[in-house]
């Protein structure tokens, strides 16, 4: 079966995000103003080949644990859905 | 001794880390090829470094995808056996991206790319890379990196300073340790680090780029005499 895994990773909030704080800084260039705190972070949509949603969601986790974040920096979460 | 640098798709500091093991150092020095498996030609009191540069495109997480080149796999095993890995900008990062020392590199807090001479405080002389250097020295060595912003968790960060791993903070001139010597926001200015058995080391700054007089600094000289050093006198005894 395939399935799509929608994947979202952050830096910690603890963590000074340089990128965030960047957008931030010149969204006063668009005229906006109120915007409290921008944290940036990855989104990632993988498609991928499984027997069973919770074999999908086993090699998701061990993407996002051994590549797509690192954990002293960054946290991960994800959905899976079955594709038509 | 012999050295090995290993090259990986996009790094760009193999050349001049080659020359001067080579023709400066006068050592036995051999690329790899980050496809290698096999080091087996490599002995305990040799040295495999990772050079600088931007492997895999510096995409996910600099160092991130280098991390699982076969030849990583190689490396860690070699480095649990007693060899010395040495790991210069991206390689520190690939480093910790395999978890062979602790922590990672954050983007720069500025989020500027910064190419430089920076000041580093020498904090021990107990590592293979800083064995002939007074501890307190201040040497005068390039960095350029966007991703150079050394973090832990605080646990293992007290670790690391207990067990006297910092072998190198960012310093003015003089030493001093201060917030506008930082050029990334490296917490504690930590520029440099080994591992607990002391035979993994990885720094931002770039070493190899000052080791000969003609490039006006030959402060980074000092880094690979510690290593010839301590390696001489191990094979002494």
């Amino acid at each position: 079966m395939k399935y799509i895994a929608e994947i979202d990773i952050m830096p910690h909030k603890e963590l000074l995000d340089p990128a965030g704080k960047t957008v931030l800084n010149n969204l006063k260039n668009l005229d906006i103003s109120g915007v409290a705190d921008i944290r940036m972070g990855k989104h990632v949509t993988m498609t991928l080949e499984a027997d069973s949603e919770s074999e999908a969601a086993d090699k998701v986790e061990k993407a996002c644990k051994n590549l797509l974040a690192n954990l002293i920096m960054e946290k991960y979460e994800f959905s899976i859905q079955e594709m038509e | 001794m012999k050295f090995g640098v290993v090259v990986f798709p996009g790094s760009n500091c193999d050349d001049d880390m080659v020359h001067v093991l080579r023709n400066v150092m006068q050592q036995d020095v051999v690329k790899l090829w980050h496809k290698d498996r096999d080091i087996d030609s490599f002995e305990t009191g040799d040295c495999i470094v990772l050079p600088g540069g931007f492997s895999y495109g510096d995409y996910v997480r600099a160092g991130a995808i280098a991390r699982f080149s076969p030849i990583v796999d190689a490396v860690i095993e070699f480095a649990n056996s007693g060899g010395y890995v040495w790991g210069i900008c991206n390689g520190f990062q690939i480093l910790c991206e395999a978890g062979l020392l602790p922590g990672v590199l954050l983007r720069n807090s500025n989020h500027h790319f910064v190419c430089k001479n920076v000041f580093l405080r020498t904090e021990t002389n107990n590592s293979p890379i800083t064995s002939n250097i007074m501890p307190g020295k201040v040497l005068k060595i390039p960095i350029a990196h966007a991703e150079g912003r050394y973090y832990d968790n605080p646990a293992e960060l007290q670790q690391l300073e207990d067990n006297g791993q910092v072998l190198f903070r960012y310093a003015t001139a003089d030493g001093a340790i201060t917030e506008a010597a930082n050029p990334n926001g490296a917490i504690n200015n930590i520029a440099g680090i080994c591992n607990e058995q002391r035979n993994v080391f990885g720094m931002m700054p770039h070493p190899e780029r000052a080791a000969e007089t003609i490039l006006g600094n030959t402060d980074g000289r000092l880094l690979f005499e510690s290593m010839l050093a301590t390696t001489s006198s191990k094979m002494l005894v």
